[in-house]
């Protein structure tokens, strides 16, 4: 015990009676880092306060909600009890699968082209930005150039004209992230499938894509994470839907439309099931994004 | 000229892979067969020479060895006998390599049969996200079709020849990427030797690999040399002194001394060479 308690005395002392440094600076520095340390403390904790606030209230408030009718009933009309998300839930499903549809190959050949073909060309740089733009574009200007493009001129609301708004928003994230996936497999790979005399689009498609498969699923399952909670561009497009309907050439209903419509109600069970609705839609996108970061760390291993 | 057997010509490949035909002309008639000849290369990255008027001729059947301080310029010629460096915008090579006799620096060529013919193995292994079958069998498919019985003889064939089948007969559907960093390097041979090109080019294709891996894949060019024209690029002169049948000493650019290994490393007639080897300087 004695010789311990010597060592951390002269291991203290030592750190400060080292010839040489400057005392001053020394306690500056160990200042200026405790002050960085707090700050950055501070951040996170003010951060990840408001987040748990958030999803708490909604398990709280949304969990009450949560019953079998839920899943099995269609929103109720006004003014009559119970009811459930039954079309809405079927709804969003629908929009967000034709949106993958859609998106996912547009968008991993879009990137294909960006990353192993375009490189350094003028329609790779202009299809860049422009996918740049798209990514931080507001939905709601989406949800309004579908209105006039395809609304307008059929003339009614459709579950199709929702799906290619959703799609609009997703084809940007999974141009990028495929890009950006493809440009991290290595050269090395690229040349030496080369080397045996394979053609280009044999290379891109069966060893760039392949190598990067990982990285490109994740940037899909992340596209549809966004989508997925997108309330502005269905109010113009898919709109809404009091009657279970799989028709997608017909008005649809879906969750984050109803969940808007019903917040903003007058009747208690259409405001519980507003709350219910973001419980599941919130728990849907957390999925996805666990997903997705599984799928990306089975990469990173393999 | 009867022994000239051009890069499109696939017939003259026997079913064994082998190149039997031409190994028997060659020592019924005893003269010496140039696989590659290059004359007067010149070859720019951009506004950079990184090659200076090299000439020579890699012997068919022999292995031939690129030896040199780094950025000599060893790893640049290598790349430019399967013209692996046209993938890249700005680079251009002057002058002429004759395969066969026939000048493939000329436009027009089909670079992916080319690439067939005169197959490359790199410094890092890079097996495909596949399975270790799947990565002997994607080359393959390129150019021949096989039935299934037919791929599996290959892929234990092409296995065999690069010493890798016993350690890899057992889990042929697992991911190239499970093997060992040796081993991945083996199959990335055993994949080059199985499209059975009349070339193989190798990049330093045992500075990332430990003395062990390093030494199978040497005996492995003593093996494969008596089929193929082996042309390799290495850091390590007891390497090429061990593996060679002819060596090239490059600096900057440029061919100092070329000829037969033993030569070279006994009795070099230039003094920069002798420099070199001897560790005076590099």
């Amino acid at each position: 015990m004695d010789v311990e308690q010597y060592g951390e005395e002269a291991r203290v002392k030592n750190m400060i009676n080292i010839p040489n440094i400057d005392q001053a600076i020394f306690a500056k520095r160990k200042r200026a880092n405790k002050i960085g340390l707090a700050l950055s403390t501070g951040a996170m904790a003010l951060g990840m306060i408001f987040l748990l606030w958030i999803l708490s209230v909604l398990v709280f408030k949304g969990f009450s909600a949560l019953n079998v009718s839920l899943f099995t009933q269609s929103t109720p009309a006004p003014g009559s009890d119970g009811g459930g998300l039954a079309n809405a839930i079927v709804g969003s499903l629908m929009l967000v699968g034709c949106c993958t549809l859609i998106s996912t190959p547009i968008g991993v050949l879009a990137g294909l082209y960006l990353s192993e073909y375009g490189d350094r060309s003028r329609i790779a740089a202009i299809t860049r930005f422009v996918t740049d733009i798209m990514l931080s574009a507001p939905s709601i200007v989406i949800g309004l150039f579908v209105y006039a493009f395809v609304v307008a001129q059929v003339r009614h609301f459709s579950g199709w004209a929702g799906t290619i708004a959703l799609a609009l928003i997703a084809i940007p994230v999974v141009v990028r992230t495929t890009e950006n996936m493809l440009r991290l497999v290595p050269g090395s790979l690229r040349e030496a499938a080369y080397a045996l005399g394979t053609p280009k689009w044999k290379v891109a498609f069966m060893i760039t894509l392949r190598a990067a498969q990982s990285g490109v699923m994740t940037g899909i399952l992340l596209a549809l994470a966004r989508v997925s909670g997108e309330t502005a561009p269905l109010l113009f497009t898919a709109l809404n839907n009091q009657f279970f309907s799989t028709n997608m050439n017909a008005p649809m209903a879906n969750l984050p439309v109803v969940i808007f419509q019903f917040a903003m109600s007058p009747y208690d069970n259409w405001v519980e099931l507003a709350w219910g609705g973001a419980l599941l839609i919130t728990f849907a996108v957390l999925g996805l994004n666990i997903l997705a970061r599984v799928v990306f760390r089975k990469k990173v291993q393999g | 000229m009867s022994n000239m057997k051009t890069m499109f010509d696939l017939n003259q490949i026997d079913s064994q892979g082998g190149r039997v035909d031409l190994n028997s002309n060659q020592q019924a008639s005893k003269e010496v067969v140039n696989a590659l000849e290059v004359r007067n290369l010149n070859f720019f990255y951009g506004a950079f020479q990184g090659l200076k008027d090299i000439n020579l001729n890699i012997e068919e059947g022999k292995v031939t060895a690129f030896i040199g301080p780094s950025g000599c310029g060893k790893s640049t010629l290598l790349r430019t006998l399967n013209r692996m460096y046209d993938l890249y915008p700005g680079q251009r090579a002057e002058g002429e390599i004759n395969f066969y006799g026939q000048n493939i620096l000329e436009s027009g060529q089909d670079l992916n049969l080319l690439r067939s013919r005169i197959g490359m193995v790199f410094q890092k292994p890079t097996p495909f996200p596949m399975s270790i079958y799947e990565n002997i069998a994607f080359g393959v498919r390129l150019y021949e079709k096989l039935s299934r019985s037919e791929m599996d003889e290959r892929v234990e064939w092409a296995l065999n020849k690069a010493a890798l089948w016993n350690e890899a007969k057992d889990k042929l559907n697992q991911s190239g990427l499970s093997l060992s960093g040796g081993q991945q390097q083996r199959l990335c041979i055993a994949r080059g030797v199985a499209v059975k090109p009349s070339v193989i080019l190798l990049d330093e294709p045992t500075s990332a690999l430990d003395p062990i891996s390093t030494g199978k894949i040497e005996e492995l060019i003593n093996e494969l040399k008596h089929e193929y024209t082996i042309a390799i690029v290495t850091h390590n002169m007891q390497q090429a002194a061990r593996v060679s049948d002819y060596t090239a000493y490059m600096y900057l650019g440029s061919l100092i001394e070329y000829g037969k290994t033993d030569e070279i490393f006994i009795k070099p007639k230039r003094k920069e060479t002798e420099d070199y080897i001897t560790g005076r300087f590099g």
